[in-house]
């Protein structure tokens, strides 16, 4: 039952080969039983997961049903769920439950998923390998030395071990796709505007965006077309209406013009890494599309951008976590100055305090045009050089990180040695572009992805591109050994 | 560049976070390699280019001035143990 995708729950549940409350209750002893290795849940919500399974059984009697009816799914403990702790990783949350729902996790319950909990994450979504979590490192099914990325690890950790067919998650510099890539999954960030932010925790407010962690691209269609859409309690939200994603799925690729960035395919580049990315460029030309090398000089400084802008926007957004209202709040305050600092100096880890630091810093007076202004400068280059090459490709491909998983614990002496895995997926968020990262083959026996992008609300297209590949291949449907047969 | 220990207490005054005497030293040597890195930005030719603060071309959506949301204090203050009355409670700010 667990390892069937949400396409296949949903036609089962269907056809009554299973109820919605049986492959709950199966997946929550699985989550009982394996999830003590991986650490991916935060929370595990099993009495309501029964109740709601419940209730989307009775609706799929009555004839009431929706695709997604009574299929499970994990939230990323980053959006507020109403009556249920929402920690965002993070001691400063630990003892916050949210008094409502994030727009997505609303939507996907209006739709009849039933959640089984809330998964790991880096502490506010900031890192790149679960590491900083104030529930201790998820573990990468794939080889618990390994790290399963981040921020989103919990996520993709839980949807790799099949211990959830789906996990929602955010990309803010490739927090979905990265470690989509390094659990061998699907991950899909949408375009910026497509997906509410509401009641989803604020990193970087221009940046973040919300997606979802599959085993399939089919799946990720479905799931997205639930939650996508105008929302009037997110002001940057779309009013660009919602395609069906499903239905242009098994579209031809006959002609499809395919840019690959030489910036992409670099010396930085773990060479087994490229072969498999090489290998997957000529399944999509037997696919009928075209190869062409594409040159995007200014994205040699996304990182360095990214670097500015994410810890300044974030430096911001948490001001918010003062002691006050919620959140953590120091023993004894001396006075309210003391008590500010040492709530936030207490509450908050190493990672998510040096980017506060480097944002005030970067915005402080005397530098603000040397770094923050330049940045954004930076940014309308990189930008302008997405335009540029979408005027002669339909889509850009590439690998989504420089080599597989990494050990735990081998990039955590130096940030900027930890900056450097999201390489290749930070420019996407900096345009505000979708992309999307689907297993392409193994190194060393761990899963390594393709990056797919497209232009502005492509979704459609970048669906339908990563659906035709796994109907040609099969690096989608392995599993991560036989603990999680 | 390498900051220096009086310029780091600075930005973490600034955004009230304390750092204790133990954890200085590595913050200033992580924050000084930050900016480092950061710093080839100062290289990029950025002439006449408009800076960018937003992903979308779009404008900001405005809406009546109308009450929307009910008030749910009681709800709201579940998350804190410092409330009394109905009110926040800080410590003393005016003598």
């Amino acid at each position: 039952m667990h390892k069937k995708t949400v396409a296949e729950i949903s036609r089962s549940l269907k056809a009554r080969e299973f109820s919605s409350v049986e492959i709950t209750r199966h997946l929550l002893t699985r989550i009982d039983s394996l999830d003590k290795n991986l650490n991916s849940f935060i929370t595990v919500t099993a009495d309501l997961a029964l109740k709601a399974a419940a209730a989307a059984d009775k609706r799929i009697a009555s004839g009431d049903a929706g695709p997604l009816t009574g299929v499970p799914i994990a939230h990323k403990d980053i959006f507020c769920t109403d009556g249920v702790r929402t920690s965002c990783g993070s001691r400063m949350l630990d003892n916050f439950v949210s008094p409502y729902d994030a727009t997505v996790v609303a939507r996907l319950k209006d739709a009849g998923m039933v959640m089984l909990g809330k998964t790991n994450m880096d502490e506010f979504a900031m890192g790149s390998s679960n590491e900083t979590s104030f529930y201790g490192p998820v573990h990468n099914p794939w080889n618990l030395k390994t790290v399963p990325g981040g921020s989103s690890g919990g996520s993709a950790a839980a949807v790799a071990a099949r211990l959830a067919p789906v996990a929602t998650g955010t990309d803010t510099g490739g927090s979905i796709r990265q470690p989509a890539a390094l659990a061998g999954i699907t991950g899909v960030k949408p375009t910026y505007g497509r997906v509410s932010r509401y009641g989803m925790i604020a990193f970087a407010s221009s940046l973040d965006q919300a997606g979802t962690l599959t085993q399939t691209a089919e799946d990720a269609a479905l799931v997205l077309e639930a939650m996508s859409g105008f929302d009037k309690h997110d002001s940057t939200s779309s009013p660009a209406a919602v395609p069906g994603y499903h239905g242009s799925l098994n579209e031809s690729l006959e002609g499809l013009r395919v840019g690959v960035p030489q910036e992409f395919m670099d010396e930085g580049l773990d060479p087994q890494n490229r072969a498999a990315v090489e290998a997957a460029l000529e399944v999509y030309r037997s696919l009928g599309a075209t190869i062409h090398s594409v040159s995007m000089p200014s994205l040699a400084l996304s990182v360095p951008t990214y670097y500015v802008v994410a810890p300044a926007e974030a430096s911001s957004n948490l001001s918010r976590f003062d002691g006050v209202r919620f959140g953590y709040r120091c023993e004894n305050p001396l006075d309210l100055v003391d008590m500010y600092k040492r709530s936030r100096g207490e509450g908050f880890g190493e990672e998510v305090k040096r980017r506060i630091m480097t944002g005030t810093y970067v915005l402080s007076a005397g530098y603000y045009d040397a770094y923050y202004l330049q940045a954004q400068k930076v940014r309308q280059l990189i930008a302008e050089d997405f335009t540029r090459v979408f005027k002669e490709v339909d889509v850009l491909m590439g690998p989504t990180t420089p080599e597989p998983a990494f050990e735990l614990g081998s990039k955590t002496a130096d940030p900027i040695t930890m900056y450097l895995n999201d390489i290749y997926t930070i420019g996407v968020n900096l345009a505000g572009l979708p992309g999307v990262s689907i297993p392409c083959g193994f190194v060393n026996d761990l899963p390594v992805g393709l990056q797919l992008i497209g232009s502005h609300f492509s979704e459609a297209k970048l669906l339908n591109v990563a659906h035709r590949y796994q109907q040609e291949t099969d690096w989608h449907q392995r599993l991560p050994g036989s603990d999680y047969e | 560049m390498s900051l220096t220990k009086r310029e780091v207490e600075n930005v973490a005054h600034l955004a009230r976070l304390e750092i204790t005497e133990g954890e200085i030293e590595r913050v200033v040597e992580n924050l000084s390699s930050i900016i480092n890195f950061v710093d080839q930005l100062r290289g990029a030719d950025t002439g006449d280019v408009l800076p960018m603060a937003h992903p979308l071309d779009m404008s900001q959506r405005l809406r009546t001035d109308e009450v929307s949301e009910s008030n749910q204090r009681k709800r709201y203050q579940v998350n804190t143990s410092a409330v009394e009355a109905g009110l926040y409670l800080v410590p003393k700010v005016i003598e």
